[in-house]
């Protein structure tokens, strides 16, 4: 047959150009005029058009216009021939529904966010790549998750989010970074006991009740550190002696085999080392700060008068980075947006792509002879030349984002989901999980009057290019 | 991907010490393009690391030790789910579902997008609307009456329910895109064949089939990853022992870290056959994505 001299995706055409494709109008028109009359090319047209029509009118059509019909009437499972109608009653309850009403909050918040991030980063990374030589290969990495199902992704992406720092990798970095800054002090979780001469500090750790003067010693007990958390180098727990112009202390783990006695260091009982010991004077201010020896003990040297309060500093308790809840329930919705947006982001990219390369060349040129800079030349020229093709990416993401499903379905388990909960997925469980069938239509009306501007812009595009 | 990594020419520098001064000042971006390279990567790397790990590992240490660790990779997982009869029986139903429904769209779409594009009759420009109509009418508006029909003729949860869903779903679009292609075809090859008294039906056959081919392939990628990976008809319409794979994996996924050692895997090799798919056929499915960016 060879080459055809056909236009539509043979050569890759932007979006406008698939589209205008309907506009060439003029030979069909010709032909109109030439063809043979007759009743024949109506029966013909039905031949062809029969199967498609039968079941598009079959599982289409006319189940849209029943699901239309029930979101009137009162339709439960195990009833299915009382249809009752019952007006508007459906419509009603669904603005009072809490769950509803979230899952629409939920809708409004991934239509506000995801269209325009991923046309937003299809822009970014179309214009970046067209600079480098591998374009290709970044473009295929990025838009390969397009190929991949919601589910997959969802599986991916749970992998990702783990809440657990060990597990997640999102978490593993955070954690990484917040131990930079800060990390997790030696003894979190560590308490003591009421008798034991320590009680919980004004903000954080743990200060002695009774006073110290120079040359005395203070007992520092904890309690709630399991064996495995004490450090290897731990070696039994002693007083230090000290000096008339010396304040000692010991830092131990007041527990052995049996218990032993609450705020005495005894055999077997091990000091903890690396803790930190402040020395606070009469007035509330730090004036010494020293940690523990293996043994447990801290000595602060030249230290004159009194008295003195002792506190193990809150950075030993510090419980570290904890790890976020990125499927938890309050962010479940951003998190599940963010693996939408690596999953459809190549989309654009590619889309977006393609518009840049159809770009009229000798405008972009005689912009830059007439001197305008980079800047200059993407907001004034490529910008407006690039807007349709920007408006085909925002809105086939909007519909898709109106109508998401699966990847929240997939994401968002148990609890969660009334959380997460979006309009299509509540469709779902209240059709098929709670087998309202009214009610369920109802919420699909909605999804379906929600998508009707983007049907009536889709039928102007038509006429436009006929 | 050919056309677009086209440099716009006259801006490369001509001398050696403007194009090492204009790669240096590019280093910021070679480096902020490999980095979103590598962090688009990761996930799915994540992913196929895991699936190779015992769940015990996985429950206690990240995917990411297994690199450092070689020896917490094993391929008892994939031969564990290769014995499992759910998973085996879930990547044939979806085999099942996705080869007859994406030739039956192709094959009925392309019957009435030469309608819509070649046969003159009254109406047709009226009806051509109502199917671009029908282009972005959610799935959700359909699953009760269809699933209620389904029942009434005895093949609700089977794996014939979903083909005939997806089926009539993917005709819209589908019908859409070949008829804007089918149009593009010159008039005089069909004028001729008409002359020469050939019906429509080997017009139809012999020119617009073979002429339409770029746009068939295209569709066919798109239809074939759509259906491959659908998750919400085939949770509707079929059940048991006729659901396909995403159906499976999600029923794993109530105890998502005691069945990691299913659900990656099986995860992973639900995506392999669309992967693949996208990799040798990847300027077919960009086309159609570029075409149809209406849906």
């Amino acid at each position: 047959m060879g080459k055809a001299p056909v236009q539509v995706p043979s050569d890759r055409p932007p979006p406008e150009k698939a589209r205008s494709d309907a506009a060439v109008g003029a030979p069909r028109k010709k032909r109109r005029a030439d063809a043979p009359p007759g009743g024949s090319k109506r029966w013909m047209a039905g031949a062809f058009l029969a199967p498609a029509a039968l079941l598009l009118g079959a599982l289409v059509v006319y189940p849209t216009i029943d699901t239309i019909a029930q979101s009137f009437q009162a339709n439960q499972a195990g009833y299915p021939w009382q249809r009752d109608f019952v007006g508007f009653e459906h419509y009603q309850a669904m603005f009072s529904n809490q769950r509803i009403l979230t899952a629409i909050k939920n809708n409004a918040i991934w239509v506000a966010t995801a269209p325009a991030i991923i046309t937003g980063l299809g822009l970014m990374f179309a214009l970046l790549t067209e600079r480098v030589r591998y374009s290709t290969a970044v473009k295929v990495v990025v838009f390969m998750p397009m190929a991949i199902s919601f589910l997959a992704t969802g599986v991916i992406w749970r992998l990702m989010y783990e809440e657990d720092r060990q597990r997640g990798l999102i978490n593993a970095t955070l954690g990484a970074a917040a131990d930079a800054v800060s990390g997790p002090g030696p003894y979190a979780g560590a308490n003591v006991l009421p008798q034991s001469g320590l009680e919980p500090a004004d903000g954080g750790g743990f200060a002695t009740t009774e006073s110290v003067e120079a040359g005395g010693v203070a007992r520092l007990a904890l309690t709630a550190i399991l064996e495995e958390e004490v450090p290897e180098e731990a070696t039994q727990a002693q007083e230090p002696e000290v000096g008339p112009n010396e304040v000692g202390a010991v830092v131990w783990r007041d527990f052995k085999p049996g218990g032993g006695e609450v705020g005495v260091v005894e055999q077997d009982e091990l000091g903890l080392p690396a803790a930190e010991v402040q020395l606070i004077d009469a007035n509330g201010d730090v004036v010494a700060t020293e940690q523990s020896e293996s043994d447990g003990t801290v000595v602060f040297e030249e230290v004159e008068g009194g008295p003195f309060t002792l506190r193990l500093a809150p950075s030993n308790f510090a419980t570290g980075f904890a790890g976020v809840s990125w499927l938890g329930p309050s962010l479940a919705t951003p998190a599940i947006i963010g693996a939408f947006c690596w999953m459809w982001a190549g989309f654009a990219v590619v889309v977006i792509g393609a518009g840049l390369a159809a770009l009229p060349r000798d405008v972009l040129e005689a912009a830059r002879v007439d001197g305008a800079n980079e800047w200059q030349t993407f907001r004034h020229v490529t910008l407006p030349l690039l807007a349709p093709v920007l408006g085909v990416v925002f809105v086939t993401l909007l519909i898709n984002v109106l109508k998401i499903f699966d990847i929240v379905y997939v994401m968002a388990l148990g609890a969660v989901q009334n959380e997460a909960n979006v309009i299509a997925l509540e469709m779902y469980r209240t059709a098929f999980g709670a087998t309202d069938f009214g009610a369920g239509s109802a919420i699909a009306v909605l999804l379906f009057i929600l998508v009707v501007p983007v049907m009536v812009l889709n039928i102007k595009r038509f006429r436009r290019d006929v | 991907m050919g056309a677009v990594d086209l440099d716009i020419a006259g801006t490369e520098p001509q001398t050696r010490a403007g194009r090492i001064a204009r790669a240096l000042g590019r280093g910021p971006l070679h480096v902020f393009l490999i980095l979103i390279a590598l962090f688009w990567m990761t996930p799915t790397f994540g992913l196929l690391v895991t699936s190779f790990r015992r769940v015990a590992d996985a429950s206690r240490t990240g995917w990411w030790t297994a690199i450092s660790e070689p020896r917490q990779l094993t391929l008892d997982p994939y031969r564990q789910i290769l014995e499992n009869d759910n998973i085996v029986r879930g990547l044939l139903n979806t085999l099942y579902i996705t080869v007859p429904s994406v030739l039956l769209v192709v094959f009925l779409a392309a019957l009435a997008a030469y309608a819509f594009a070649w046969i003159d009759f009254k109406g047709r420009d009226a009806l051509f609307v109502f199917v671009i109509m029908l282009l972005v009418v959610p799935l959700q508006m359909a699953l009760i009456p269809a699933a209620r029909l389904f029942g009434d003729i005895g093949i609700f949860g089977t794996t014939w329910a979903a083909i005939a869903f997806h089926v009539a779903f993917g005709l819209p679009f589908a019908i859409f895109l070949l008829r804007n292609f089918f149009i593009g075809i010159p008039h005089e090859l069909l004028e001729a064949a008409r002359i020469d008294g050939a019906s429509e039906w080997q017009i139809f056959s012999r020119i617009i089939l073979p002429l339409g081919m770029p746009a068939i392939a295209s569709l066919l990628i798109f239809q074939f990853l759509w259906v491959w990976n659908d998750l919400l008809v085939g949770l509707v319409f079929t059940a048991g022992e006729a659901s396909p794979i995403t159906v499976v994996i999600r029923e794993q996924m109530r105890q998502f870290g005691s069945n990691l050692d299913v659900i990656a895997p099986g995860a992973f090799l639900s995506m392999i056959v669309p992967l693949i798919v996208f990799f040798a056929f990847q300027r077919y499915f960009v086309q159609g994505l570029l075409a149809g960016s209406v849906k």
